[in-house]
């Protein structure tokens, strides 16, 4: 069906998935008022929640097979926004059956916490969905102000209330800069649509207007600092570190793939004709971000810094995806962005078992000698290590998710050789950490004064072993998520799409 | 001031533009914070009249409820949560140099007022002599605004109500005292 979304119920059933998911999340708010606030009453609006999250997930499904398309308007109706909406969902899910098991652990009783990660996934869902910069801009502001406040969530911890508070604060700071940028361009443009931007930048031959240059300079430091790119990724390391672990999985995953997606589309679809102005600056970052990022991961031990820091590197990565700023980028991106919020979640379960009751950061001496108390869980948090760092066939789908951006950079229309060679470097580089920590669980021994880790509860068991188990699958057999991300890259045409260049099975070496 | 205006219209537009400069520099120079949040609500209402007599109903509207109402009554909540109001207790921490840097500033944007009051502006961006007071008649003042916000911009409109759902959850999670917690 081709919505058209002047009418404002075609709108309504075109954003079917995102108000299934916020009227579910309004009634589960009043749910969680309803009673006084209890573990019990903790987990149950975890568990209704959680199931509120698959419904969702079956909608988004549905539509994503049902094919519509959308004419011009608010939000976009293409493929690409359903394969997000599908790691938005998961991502959601992963964080409220990790923080179920967590909350109860930590004594936090607010079940309004689910909440809170359902309205910020429905904002993500919009971001998404955005195609006109003020929903861009809502979306972004949802999804922020819902992470900011479960960044605190724990009230116990003086290092949560530090993230929380330094999050919130830079985060307005950026939000200011993607406003500013957003003004300027609507400015230079008369537009906040993202087409009609494009359009007319073309049309009007803005192209070297200061307006829309600077404008656009500003939207690239507010979404920098979103998805924490190098010379704005101060934040990370330190709010990642003192939010409750469940949430720092959804902020270094779902936060950075929703971001990443209307940063991909805002790009592509309003700024392509302009791609000459800001193709330095974008490849620049990447670069930047790669080379800082896994270079000041190595000298971690703190394991939430650790990851923050390879999180800052991943976001280099995806940004040579946008670099690339062509179809097989945006799918290569969408495939990128599963797999990396599959092992994130995987490796930040482990760390939510893994965490003692104290408020004490985990370091790499938790991890020592982990194969020989828990074995299953050091063979997790390895797979984990190597899909991330984008190791053949044990990693599963991380290498595969790396294979793609390196083509994506290499077929670009301006090939990105430079891109792609720091990419294998840094990844070089990130082998430093990531199989580190793996020859610290298996080949040291456990500390003396370490206690073994407590019994894995069951939720947090069923997410681990579910991202583990799709890392391994999607490793092996990737064909369904390429095509279904390739079916609907924004922009460009809907002429069929290349067969992706490598064959299913075992790769050979890189 | 063009001469064909009446005097009604002169005598309150040199009124209401005193009573706004005048409050807006003992805003910046009263030391206790109340006073001078008090004396910017002043000049936001002085603000609205002139909004109102430029034929601009709505923004003067506007201006008195969300300037003068929400915004400055968040000012004055902050101001008391945090114990602000004492002068005594407010150390002026600004040096002579930021308050010349200050001046200088406010010195640049009032030669930019009067650069913009004497260019002309270019053929493309004037309207015809009576335009705004003719659309005002026609259509009313409001409608330019309900318009694209209610149609265009619908889902925005609709989208902000979550955006201010989230924010209220938020904060009352994070601000509820709960048994056990610290401090």
């Amino acid at each position: 069906m081709n919505f058209n979304l002047a009418i404002p119920t075609q709108l309504t059933i075109a954003l079917g998935p995102d108000l299934l998911l916020m009227f579910g999340a309004m009634v589960l708010l009043l749910f969680a008022a309803w009673r006084p606030e209890s573990a019990r009453h903790q987990r149950s609006v975890g568990v209704w929640s959680l199931v509120l999250t698959v419904l969702t997930l079956n909608a988004t499904i549905w539509y994503l097979y049902r094919g519509n398309t959308a004419g011009p308007g608010p939000i976009a109706v293409d493929n690409f926004r359903w394969m997000a909406d599908i790691i938005i969902l998961l991502g959601a899910g992963c964080t409220i059956a990790l923080s179920i098991d967590d909350n109860e652990r930590k004594g936090i009783h607010a079940g309004e916490s689910h909440v809170l990660v359902l309205l910020a996934a429905s904002g993500m869902m919009l971001l998404v969905a955005a195609r006109d910069m003020m929903i861009v801009f809502l979306g972004i502001e949802v999804m922020s102000i819902s992470i900011y406040c479960l960044a605190g969530i724990n009230r116990r911890s003086a290092r949560g209330a530090e993230g929380a508070l330094k999050y919130f604060l830079l985060g307005a700071f950026s939000t200011a800069f993607l406003l500013y940028g957003i003004a300027l361009v609507y400015g230079a443009t008369g537009a906040t649509n993202l087409s009609v931007i494009g359009e007319r930048i073309v049309s009007l031959h803005m192209l070297k207007s200061p307006i829309l240059l600077i404008g656009m300079a500003l939207m690239l430091v507010g979404f920098g600092f979103k998805v924490s790119t190098v010379p704005f990724h101060m934040w990370a390391p330190d709010v990642y570190d003192g939010s409750p672990s469940p949430i720092t999985g959804f902020m270094a995953a779902t936060v950075k793939a929703a971001a990443f997606v209307a940063f991909l589309r805002i790009w592509l679809e309003a700024f392509p004709a302009a791609a000459p102005s800001w193709h330095l600056a974008v490849a620049g970052l990447a670069a930047a971000t790669m080379v800082i990022g896994n270079a000041i991961g190595l000298a971690q031990r703190n394991v939430k810094r650790m990851l923050a820091y390879s999180s800052i590197g991943h976001a280099g990565y995806l940004l040579v995806a946008i670099a690339a700023s062509s179809e097989l980028g945006a799918s290569a991106m969408l495939f990128y962005l599963l797999a990396y919020s599959l092992a994130t979640f995987a490796a930040f379960g482990i760390i939510t078992v893994l965490e003692g009751e104290t408020d004490k950061p985990l370091t790499l001496d938790d991890f020592a000698g982990l194969w020989t108390v828990r074995p299953w869980l050091a063979v997790g948090m390895t797979v984990a290590m190597l899909s991330l760092m984008g190791f053949p066939i044990f990693g599963g789908a991380g290498f595969m998710a790396k294979w793609y951006v390196l083509q994506a950079a290499l077929q670009a229309p301006l090939p990105q050789v430079k891109l792609a060679v720091v990419l294998v470097l840094t990844t070089v580089i990130s082998a430093g950490y990531y199989l580190y920590m793996v020859m610290v669980m298996f080949m040291r021994p456990r500390g003396e004064g370490i206690a073994a880790p407590r019994a894995t509860p069951p939720l947090t068991r069923v997410v681990i072993v579910g991202a583990i188990a799709l890392v391994i699958y999607l490793g092996v057999n990737p064909n369904w998520t390429t095509r279904a991300a390739l079916a609907g890259t924004p922009v460009l045409s809907r002429a069929p799409l290349p067969v992706v260049a490598y064959p299913t099975g075992v790769p050979a070496g890189r | 001031m063009p001469e064909h205006l009446p005097l009604f219209y002169v005598f309150n537009f040199y009124l209401f533009g005193l009573v706004a400069i005048v409050s807006a520099l003992l805003f910046v120079t009263r030391k206790s914070p109340v006073t001078a949040a008090l004396w910017l609500v002043n000049t936001m209402f002085s603000l609205a009249a002139l909004y109102v007599m430029l034929d601009a109903q709505f923004i003067g509207a506007m201006q008195v409820l969300v300037y003068a109402g929400a915004i400055m009554v968040v000012f004055l909540f902050v101001i008391m949560l945090l114990n602000l109001g004492h002068p005594s207790e407010l150390a002026d921490a600004r040096g002579r140099g930021w308050q010349m840097a200050a001046a200088l500033v406010g010195l640049a944007l009032l030669a930019e007022i009067f650069a913009l009051s004497r260019a002309q502006s270019p053929e493309s961006l004037e309207l015809p002599a009576g335009y705004a007071a003719r659309e005002i008649m026609a259509t009313g003042a409001i409608t330019p605004v309900a318009g694209p916000l209610f149609n265009e911009y619908l889902l925005a409109f609709e989208v902000t109500s979550i955006l201010l759902l989230a924010a209220v959850v938020g904060a009352v999670v994070l601000g509820k005292r709960r048994s056990g917690d610290a401090r």
